[in-house]
C-alpha cells in the first residue's frame, strides 16, 4: 500500500546531503537527511520519491535504504545523465529537494511466512535492498530469503561488502552472477537466470520480487513459471518516465496504469499482457 | 559410500532413464579429479568425454587474438560438462577450467557414441536430455547477447 506523504505532494522538502558513496566507477549511493525542521517521511520497500538538483531538474529515484532508519533517506544512482551526473557529484552539505515518497511497494507484508526470493539485475538491486533489510531485521516473520543477483561485470556489481554479510545471515541464499567474467573473477559466470538452478526453489510457498532491465524481467519470470510459481506470487518494479509522481501528468502512463500511482510495483498478473507490447 | 550407479541413477540428468540403459551409462563412467587451474579440456582437443560435476566449479573460457581471455560461463554441482563429443567432428569449442578443486564423472562419449548407434532408444533418451541442455544454454546465450545492464545512450 502507499504511503500518502502529509505535506504538499508537490512542494519538494528540503534534505541536506550527508554522504555521497562511490558503489561502481558509474553508481553512487547518498544519504540525505532532513534538515532540522523536517522529518524524513517513513516509507515503504519499492517506493520512490523525486529529487530535485536546484537549477538543473528533477528525478524519479528509488529508495534503497533500510526503512527502519527515519532520520535519512538513501537513494542509490547511476550516472547516465546531466541530471543524474550534477545529483551524484553533490558535496556533502549541499541541499537537495526531495519529493514523496511515492508509489506502491513491494508486498513485504503479504509475504510474512513466506520464503521471499529476491531477483535483482544491475541497478535493480537498489529499490530491493529496502526489502532485504526488513526480511533479515524480521527474520522470524519469513521464510527463506534468496536473492540473486545479476551484473553486467564484476566491477559493476552493486553493495558487495553487504552481499557478502547477507550470505551469512541465517535462512538466506545469495548467489551472484555476472554476464562477463575476466580470468581474476572466481564467481559465477552467466546470466542472472542461470542461477536459478541452484537456488532450491519452493515455488508453493515463495512470493518473488523481481527488479531489472524489462527485457531481464521478461526472462525471469519464464524461469519463475517454470519453477513453478503462480503468477500472483510474481511482483515487477516498473520504470517509466515519472514526472509529476502523483497521477496528474500522464507522462508514465502504462496501459491503463500511472507507474507512479499504481507502480512502480506491480503484481505480474496486472502487467502480463503489457510487457508483451513493446510500443508502451 | 556412493557407487557410481547410485549417483547415476539420482542425476537429474538421468532421470527417467530406463535401469539397462542406467546401467550402460555406469560401464562408460569413472570418478575423475581435477586441481584448480588446470584444463579439463581445450579448445581444439578430441572430444571423447563429457562430465557430470559433482563438486568446485568450471570456467568456460573463450581465448581469441588481441582480447584477454573472457570465462563466458561457469558451470557447477550438479551441471553437465560437455557436449561436443555428441556431434562430429568430435572437438572442443572452448577451454573449460578448473576454478577450484573439481570432482565429477566423467562419461566415455566414444563408448557412449558406439552405444547410441547400435541402440537408437538409447540414443534417442541421451540426444533429448542433450537437446534440453543446449536449449538451456542458447536462451543464456541469447539473453547475455542482449547485454542488458549496459548503459543505453
Amino acid at each position: 500500500m502507499a504511503t500518502t506523504p502529509k505535506i504538499d505532494p508537490m512542494l519538494p522538502q528540503p534534505f541536506v546531503v550527508h554522504e555521497v558513496s562511490k558503489e561502481t566507477p558509474d553508481t553512487f549511493t547518498l544519504r540525505l537527511d532532513p534538515e532540522d525542521t523536517i522529518k524524513a517521511s517513513a516509507f515503504q520497500p519499492g517506493q520512490f520519491s523525486m529529487l530535485w538538483v536546484f537549477g538543473v531538474g528533477e528525478l524519479p529515484i528509488s529508495i534503497s535504504g533500510d526503512p527502519a532508519l527515519h532520520d535519512r533517506l538513501v537513494y542509490t544512482v547511476r550516472s547516465v545523465g546531466q541530471a543524474t551526473h550534477s545529483l551524484v557529484n553533490q558535496k556533502a552539505g549541499s541541499s537537495v529537494g526531495v519529493r514523496g515518497p511515492f508509489g506502491s511497494g513491494w508486498p513485504v507484508d503479504a509475504a510474512r511466512g513466506r520464503d521471499v526470493v529476491v531477483v535483482a539485475g544491475g541497478i535493480g538491486l537498489a529499490p530491493l535492498r529496502p526489502v532485504i533489510y526488513q526480511v533479515l531485521q524480521n527474520r522470524k516473520d519469513y521464510g527463506r530469503l534468496v536473492i540473486l543477483y545479476g551484473g553486467r561485470s564484476p566491477r559493476d556489481l552493486l553493495y558487495r561488502k553487504e552481499l557478502a554479510k547477507w550470505a551469512r545471515s541465517p535462512e538466506t541464499q545469495v548467489l551472484v552472477t555476472v554476464d562477463y567474467g575476466g580470468l581474476g573473477w572466481r564467481g559465477h559466470v552467466g546470466v542472472v537466470t542461470t542461477l536459478f538452478k541452484y537456488s532450491r526453489l519452493q515455488p508453493a510457498r515463495s512470493v518473488a520480487m523481481v527488479c531489472g532491465p524489462e527485457i531481464m524481467m521478461r526472462f525471469v519470470i519464464r524461469e519463475l513459471e517454470g519453477h513453478g510459481l503462480s503468477r500472483d506470487d510474481i511482483y515487477l518494479s516498473m520504470e517509466r518516465n515519472m514526472k509529476c509522481a502523483v497521477g496528474f501528468c500522464g507522462h508514465c502512463q502504462y496501459g491503463p496504469h500511472f507507474i507512479c500511482k499504481d507502480g512502480p510495483v506491480f503484481r505480474y498478473e496486472q502487467v502480463s499482457l503489457l510487457l508483451e507490447k513493446y510500443e508502451l | 559410500m556412493e557407487t557410481l550407479e547410485r549417483i547415476i541413477a539420482e542425476h537429474p540428468f538421468f532421470a527417467g532413464l530406463d535401469g539397462g540403459f542406467t546401467n550402460l551409462m555406469v560401464s562408460c563412467a569413472s570418478n575423475v579429479r581435477f586441481q584448480p587451474g588446470t584444463y579439463i579440456f581445450k579448445e581444439g582437443d578430441a572430444a571423447n568425454t563429457f562430465y557430470l560435476i559433482r563438486a568446485g566449479k568450471v570456467a568456460l573460457e573463450v581465448r581469441a587474438p588481441q582480447h584477454s581471455p573472457i570465462i563466458i560461463s561457469t558451470l557447477e554441482v550438479g551441471d553437465i560438462l560437455g557436449w561436443s563429443w555428441l556431434l562430429a567432428p568430435y572437438q572442443w569449442k572452448f577451454h573449460a577450467r578448473a576454478i577450484d578443486e573439481v570432482r565429477a564423472i566423467a562419461l566415455d562419449g566414444k563408448c557412449l557414441r558406439t552405444k547410441c548407434e547400435e541402440n537408437h532408444d538409447l540414443g534417442y533418451e541421451v540426444l533429448k536430455r542433450f537437446a534440453r541442455i543446449i536449449e538451456q544454454r542458447l536462451d543464456a546465450t541469447r539473453f547475455q547477447l542482449l547485454d542488458v545492464y549496459a548503459v543505453k545512450r
